[in-house]
């Protein structure tokens, strides 16, 4: 850290800590002392980990954002949410249809959405979540999955959803059914499947395997490379 | 946003763009690949393994005498954190078929399989489950699907990629399975990219000779990782889950053995026994060793407890003198430092060039020749650019993807990376990334053969904590790839074996052992590991801490 940045004042759990600015709450927290046991995980925006709520200085609204991604401002009021207590329902993902009968068994909350947006709103990855919810109603899991593709679980939404949904695992299932049954099947890769296991690539891939490093690195060096 | 001067170095880049546009239109390659002589220069001359004080001598255990990366050795060099004579084994508190270590795609794979095989498992982990370097993988998973490419050639690749080092079979497991891996993945409903007429989406990575990356927009690692973490939540029956509980030991029997474990509550501290018959080590990498002061792109928990307690327990460790350097970790803005800015940019066709918006290299050498050639170019050839906060970098030009591939392409195919400087006020549309090598992967690790299996037996792992796969040098899409194929492997191996196996008395005698041997060479007895978790307490806060005891980095 350079000398002489200037300091911010950040308010945890109330008490109020001077911080550099520029740190984000993660590091904020680490520097006025902290050492995170969880609600911290990737610290770099993909885990969902560190979902958090604040306040900024002079604002009535509560806002919620990821900890290791948030720049935090001077008298930042900062809460972590390291957990939130959501139901998630056990499934075969054999056994059902990728269609709107699975949600209405698995998810019947989710058809109490009162179309508020708040979940839209308070998601830190600017996900259409209220829309989602929506295409999950009309039994659009395609459409839910490509929506909620970059939902990283933070809880967030659930956790200020006032019909207690939970967006985040209704999307889990939208996304499995949309990859097991909505996606085209790549014939390419039935076929190589098939050709492995019929044991086409066996007796020259022994060899390789027996190969003496000259034979390997000659054959390395030689390979015709395609990259379009 | 970039300020004024690194502006003027921007305009420059921006000069040169549409001949590079026209030259990567044209087909040929736009910067020769480097031949093997010059790889060995670059390589002696700049990366950060080649150093004098990067390696030194591990003093006991049962790689003594060999050289390995000097912090590797420092957390081998130590004390346990446990006290052997504080354990009653006689009453485990969970008895499990199968302890399986860490939940990241390895630990998932492996719980999946060994239930499938009849065995009850016991998931640890010391984060959530699922926070973990397998949640981060942007690029893609390897795997020879096209009908223009096939195994053999995959073989020759990680090969070539790993400077023939590699176990060769572990790498004929790893080609061979990797098609059923992809399948596998689809059929557990993971959403894998595909192109118009139904087949995958494949794309080049560093070191490929066909277009084999596979990927789910640029949340690859995530769309795995969070689809198999779902089926390990749909088995509650099988699968029992225990968070914020990292092992910090093995437990052997009198057999010698590997047998279970002891875990540390993070939260409550208490510590708990696991008798396991069969035990699966997949902790991931160490990142957060922060080797040579790097940055790193490894999530928090990334630091080598794996090796430390397998290292403890007899296993030996592979290659653990060479460490993964990613080329392209961002160092501006200062909040995301380190962050990984993943390769599939340049899959894209971004293009590295340096302060005067000059090409010096090939996009796509294999990552241990690129990350040299960046460096030398930041340091002998003074051709990087300075940031504010005094690191030095040279610019990814991802504005070129849009022009190759039209608008949109970055927000369609690199959606996490968007939002990633979104969040930091740069448009990586319109501007390029200035990036410098950062600390990515652990190339080697614990030693296993095509089982899983260790040395000791009853001890399996698999994903980074493994060591022979990758030889010294790992490509992109391997590592993802590994996780599944060598997940899978444990998983069946370890259920296999506890079918059959008879633990005799538990015990931790081998701990007393090893310190023993730590005091023996002199160590401080304020040396403790495995280190669970990075120290960022700054020293100010630390003066005041008159009555706190540290465990090594832990209070
Ligand atoms: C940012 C990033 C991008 C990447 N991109 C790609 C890519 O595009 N393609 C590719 O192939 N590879 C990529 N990799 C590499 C690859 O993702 C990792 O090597 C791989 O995910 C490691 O998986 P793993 O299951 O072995 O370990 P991890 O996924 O790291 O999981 C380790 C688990 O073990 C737990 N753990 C650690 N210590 C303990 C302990 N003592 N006790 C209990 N639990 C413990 C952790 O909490 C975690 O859950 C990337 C890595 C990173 C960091
Ligand atoms: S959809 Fe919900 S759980 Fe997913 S990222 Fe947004 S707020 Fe978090
Ligand atoms: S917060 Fe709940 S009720 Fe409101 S829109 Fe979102 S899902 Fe519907
Ligand atoms: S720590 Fe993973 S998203 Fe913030």
């Amino acid at each position: 850290m350079p000398k002489n940045v200037p300091m911010v004042k950040v308010y945890i759990l109330g008490e109020g800590f001077d911080v550099p600015e520029g740190s984000t709450i993660i590091t904020a927290l680490e520097y006025a002392g902290f050492q995170l046991t969880v609600g911290v995980g990737c610290r770099e925006g993909f885990c969902g980990a560190c979902g958090t709520l604040y306040r900024e200085k002079g604002d009535y609204k509560l806002q919620a954002g990821l900890a290791c991604q948030t720049v935090v401002t001077d008298g930042m009021n900062i809460a972590q949410i390291p957990f939130v207590p959501a139901e998630k329902p056990i499934y075969d993902i054999n056994k059902i249809d990728p269609d709107i009968d699975a949600f209405k068994i698995l998810y019947p909350t989710l058809f109490r959405c009162v179309g508020c947006n708040t979940c839209t709103k308070i998601c830190p990855q600017d996900i259409e979540v209220m829309d989602y919810v929506q295409a999950l109603i009309r039994g659009d899991v395609a459409r839910a999955a490509d929506l909620s593709f970059d939902c990283i679980r933070c809880g967030l939404c659930a956790l200020r959803c006032p019909a207690e949904i939970v967006q985040y695992n209704a999307a889990i299932l939208a996304r499995r059914l949309t990859g097991k049954y909505l996606l085209p099947k790549s014939p390419d890769l039935e076929n190589r499947v098939k050709e492995i296991a019929e044991g086409l690539y066996e007796e020259e891939l022994q060899k390789l395997e027996k190969a003496n490093a000259e034979t390997i690195k000659k054959r390395y060096y030689d390979r015709d490379i395609k990259t379009g | 946003m970039y300020p004024e001067y690194m502006r003027k170095s921007i305009r420059r880049v921006e000069k040169t763009r549409s001949e590079r546009l026209k030259l990567a239109r044209s087909g040929k390659t736009i910067f020769p690949m480097m031949s093997e002589e010059e790889r060995q220069e670059v390589l002696d001359n700049f990366h950060p393994d080649y150093k004098k004080d990067a390696r030194k001598k591990v003093r006991i255990g049962p790689n003594k005498g060999e050289k390995i990366t000097t912090k590797v050795v420092d957390v081998l060099e130590a004390y346990s954190r446990i006290k052997p004579e504080y354990f009653d084994l006689k009453h485990p508190d969970y008895e499990t078929d199968v302890l399986v270590i860490g939940a990241g795609s390895a630990g998932f794979s492996a719980s999946l399989l060994a239930s499938e095989n009849g065995a009850d498992v016991l998931l640890v982990t010391k984060l959530r489950i699922g926070d973990s370097n397998s949640m981060m993988a942007q690029g893609g998973i390897q795997a020879a699907v096209r009908p223009d490419d096939n195994p053999l050639l995959h073989y020759l690749d990680v090969m070539g990629g790993g400077h023939f080092d590699n176990k060769p079979d572990l790498v004929k497991a790893l080609v061979s399975e990797a098609p059923d891996a992809i399948h596998w993945l689809q059929e557990l409903g993971v959403m894998f990219d595909r192109n118009e007429d139904g087949t995958m989406l494949t794309k080049p990575g560093g070191g490929t000779c066909r277009p084999r990356m596979h990927s789910a927009r640029d949340y690859t690692g995530a769309a795995i990782c969070r689809t198999i973490r779902d089926e390990v939540l749909n088995r509650p029956d099988k699968i029992k889950i225990l968070e914020h509980q990292p092992a910090v030991e093995l437990i052997k029997d009198d057999k010698g053995n590997v047998a279970g474990a002891v875990l540390y509550h993070l939260e409550n501290r208490n510590y708990f026994t696991v008798k396991a018959k069969a035990t699966i080590i997949a902790t991931g990498g160490f990142g957060r060793l922060h080797i040579k002061n790097f940055e790193t792109t490894n999530h928090y928990g990334a630091t080598a407890d794996g090796l430390v307690i397998a290292y403890r327990a007899g296993a030996n460790l592979l290659y653990m003198d060479s460490v993964q350097y990613h080329p392209t970790g961002a160092v501006y803005p200062p909040q995301i430092l380190g962050f990984l800015c993943t390769e599939k940019l340049r899959g894209l066709g971004a293009q590295p060039v340096n302060k005067n918006g000059d090409l010096f290299v090939h996009p796509l050498e294999p990552r241990d020749i690129e990350a040299s050639a960046f460096i030398r170019e930041c340091t002998d050839s003074n051709m990087g650019i300075e940031t504010p906060g005094g690191q030095v970098g040279i610019w990814l030009d991802s504005p070129l993807i849009e022009k190759l591939s039209g608008p949109g392409t970055i927000k369609k195919n690199l959606p996490a990376m968007l939002r990633q400087f979104e969040r930091f006020d740069v448009d990586i549309t319109q501007d390029p990334i200035l990036v410098y090598p950062t600390l990515h992967y652990q190339n080697g690790g614990i030693e296993i053969n095509d089982h899983c299996e260790t040395k000791v037996n009853g001890l399996f792992v698999a994903g980074e904590a493994s060591g022979g796969v990758h030889g010294r040098n790992r490509l992109m899409g391997n590592s993802q790839l590994d996780l599944i194929v060598f997940g899978r492997r444990a998983g069946i191996y370890a259920a296999q074996y506890a079918k059959k196996a008879k633990t005799g008395a538990l015990t931790l005698s081998h701990i007393t052992e090893y310190d023993k041997e730590v005091e023996k060479i002199g160590v401080d007895k304020k040396h403790i590991s495995p280190m669970v978790l990075p120290d960022y307490t700054p020293s100010s806060v630390k003066e005041r801490q008159h009555t706190t005891e540290y465990q090594g980095t832990l209070r």
